[in-house]
């Protein structure tokens, strides 16, 4: 019984790969990927007030290795905007009478502006930055302007964790609970729906009958995306009613792009159940793609905690974009201009699959 | 026998990896004819069957199926072909009706809900239109593949091996269909390894390791053989084969019921080498080689041949 097994084992090679390759590419993600002590976020920096003080700031938190300062916005409007985008994570805004009020012992506010969609991604930069306060312009304050040295602090550190004031895990987790459950059912379903065909022999009977691979294709896709409407619903309904989400923006819009994001999937799906001999294979395929996109997306673990190679594996990811869609839409309420940079990616993927599904579409048995 | 013909192809030959499955065969079938095609386990008749239909895409060869070019038209040609594959491939978690009613639409058949109402009834089966196809006995699943298969009313039917598994009556039933069919001017190609099933149909061809070995009629592919046969029943049969499996010009043996049959294409020979050991203990008798004969003969040539 067990030498048979294992000449079965051998015999099938993908399930071999797979049992082999998932443990690698989970010891891989795990180990080498995720940090949950994310560094080096990408922080705007507007300053009204250019002096030694704001200087020796910015140099500071450059020095911190918590922020990167990749932006200098003109204006508040700008700020706002790059934080809805998320393409920055913090924004620090040092005011305009920053160093009068320093001088004068006023304590002034330096106000940082926090992307907090996920608590855990901005935690330890705020504790980080909170350190600093105290003793950041120590250097500065030298000679006659020692008497301002700390006890108190020079100045306030006011921070402002925007969509998530409260830091609630669930308004992050609740909405990317949508694209995780569509990709995993999605994928799931229609990688097994064309592998079935074949494995039941009923496939040999609908090759031999004039049916158009676009309408086997279609007729596997369409049903499922009434399914994954239904678990839209169910979501947003548990988001709103259950867990309290908050939820800002506008929902038909999300309903209308989740259909991109449902296409994706599906076609993923279709494209190994052209590849999968038997439903088994298809199903651990499944599970090879599920696999990195709940760790690379930044579901699970912040995105920009990830080293760089495991953050372009995730940017390839369609579930990646669509948790920047959903939070975005649900948490920031951002409209369709602040999303659009995460739609086409989406959209390429799905392209790329399908012509990928299509070509590997064999419509004989050859 | 000047009516069109439904299938004329010359040269089908078919490789999968190094091996050739299917070996430079022609066909050629006239309409309402019914057409048995025969040969052992692996000989290429399904494959056969699969590049007609445009399943397969032939390696070489050429030739038209009702008129179409089967390299190039292949599509069309799947609109008027009826084709049961070997194993039951109908939705088994369907019922009948519905099962009926899919394969309807997938061919565009027009007025649909007619359609199937006409081939339930033909076939006996509104009783049971609600019940799941997967729970169907292998009678009823046969009666269901080839009555979805006549649906969309084909020019010819491409049945590859419809009775297997199917119990006597059934079976009878199954033939006297495809002959009123037939009548009706449907053109059918049958695989088969029933004998009794090979003599039912209007012309065989018998291949072998992908090799075409005979055809014609009962009668042609029987005198094409060129066998002689003596039937001997008796006492102690099983040691007499031994004896005469070793005896010169008998080429094979056969066991039939009570009876051997040992056959030979060298009739004088056989007549001779046979004279010895024609012992009053046994009848001995000559007889006309039936197709089984025939065919095991003709598999054993072809063995020598090509293996």
């Amino acid at each position: 019984m067990v030498s048979k097994e294992f000449i079965q084992m051998r015999r099938d090679r993908v399930t071999f790969a797979m049992m082999i390759g998932i443990p690698m590419i989970q010891l891989i993600l795990f180990g080498f990927a995720i940090n949950s002590d994310p560094k080096h976020l990408p922080t705007a920096v507007y300053s009204a007030d250019n002096s030694v003080f704001s200087r020796t700031l910015v140099w500071a938190l450059r020095n911190s290795s918590y922020f990167d300062i990749v932006r200098e916005p003109r204006n508040e409007g700008e700020i706002q905007r790059m934080l809805a985008q998320g393409s920055v994570q913090f924004a620090v805004h040092i005011p305009v009478d920053f160093s009068r009020k320093l001088l004068r012992g006023e304590q002034p506010e330096l106000l940082l502006e926090a992307d907090a969609t996920d608590p855990s991604a901005v935690g330890f930069a705020i504790s980080a930055i909170n350190s600093l306060t105290q003793s950041v312009l120590n250097r500065d304050l030298t000679g006659p302007l020692n008497r301002l040295r700390p006890s108190p602090a020079p100045f306030r550190l006011v921070t402002h964790p925007h969509y998530n004031p409260e830091n609630i895990t669930q308004y992050n987790i609740v909405p990317g609970l949508m694209g995780v459950m569509l990709t995993m059912t999605m994928v799931m379903i229609t990688a097994l729906a064309i592998t079935r065909e074949r494995e039941r022999g009923t496939m040999e009977n609908l090759l031999s009958t004039p049916v158009h691979p676009g309408e086997v294709i279609l007729g596997k896709i369409v049903p499922y995306i009434a399914v994954g409407y239904v678990q839209v619903f169910l979501i947003l309904l548990a988001s709103k009613y259950l867990f309290h989400v908050p939820i800002v923006g506008s929902v038909p819009l999300l309903l209308s792009l989740v259909l991109l994001f449902i296409t994706a999937n599906l076609a993923v799906g279709i494209m190994f159940s052209t590849v999968a001999k038997n439903q088994l294979q298809a199903v651990q395929m499944a599970f090879f793609f599920f696999l990195p996109s709940l760790l690379l997306s930044g579901y699970m673990f912040p995105f920009r905690g990830m080293p760089l190679w495991a953050q372009r594996i995730g940017e390839v990811l369609p579930l990646t974009h669509f948790l920047r869609v959903v939070r975005g839409i649900l948490l920031k309420g951002n409209g369709l201009s602040e999303i659009a940079r995460d739609l086409w990616p989406i959209a390429l993927f799905a392209l790329g699959m399908v012509a990928l599904g299509i070509k590997r579409y064999r419509q004989t048995l050859d | 026998m000047d009516s069109p013909l439904v299938i004329d192809v010359e040269g089908i030959s078919k490789r999968f990896g190094g091996r050739t499955v299917v070996d430079n065969i022609p066909m050629q079938v006239r309409r309402g004819e019914i057409y048995g095609f025969l040969g052992p386990n692996g000989s290429g008749k399904t494959t056969f069957l699969r590049m007609l239909c445009g399943l397969l895409i032939p390696d070489g060869g050429s030739g038209r199926c009702l008129g179409l070019d089967i390299r190039t038209e292949a599509a069309k040609i799947k609109k008027q072909v009826g084709y049961m594959t070997q194993r039951f491939s109908f939705y088994e978690d369907l019922t009948l009706e519905e099962n009926l009613d899919f394969i309807a639409r997938i061919y565009g058949v027009s007025r649909r809900k007619e359609a199937v109402e006409k081939s339930l009834e033909r076939l006996g089966m509104t009783a049971r239109r609600r019940q799941m196809a997967g729970s169907l006995s292998g009678g009823w699943k046969q009666r269901l593949a080839l009555s979805a298969c006549l649906i969309h009313e084909p020019q010819l039917l491409l049945l590859d091996e419809p009775t297997a598994g199917v119990d006597p009556k059934a079976r009878r039933e199954f033939w006297e269909q495809i002959h009123q069919l037939a009548a009706s001017g449907l053109t059918a190609l049958v695989t088969t390894h029933y004998m009794d099933e090979a003599e039912r149909c209007h012309r065989l061809a018998y291949i072998a390791y992908g090799r075409l070995l005979a055809r014609g009629t009962v009668g042609e592919v029987v005198a094409a053989g060129g066998l002689s046969t003596w039937q001997v029943a008796g006492p102690d049969l099983p040691a007499l084969a031994e004896h005469l499996r070793a005896l010169p010009a008998v080429e094979q043996v056969v066991a039939f019921g009570a009876t051997l049959h040992v056959s030979g294409r060298d009739a004088a020979r056989l007549r001779s080498s046979l004279m010895p050991v024609m012992t009053p203990g046994h009848r001995w008798e000559e007889i006309e080689p039936g197709l089984e004969d025939v065919f095991i003969s003709l598999m054993d040539a072809a063995k020598d041949n090509f293996v």
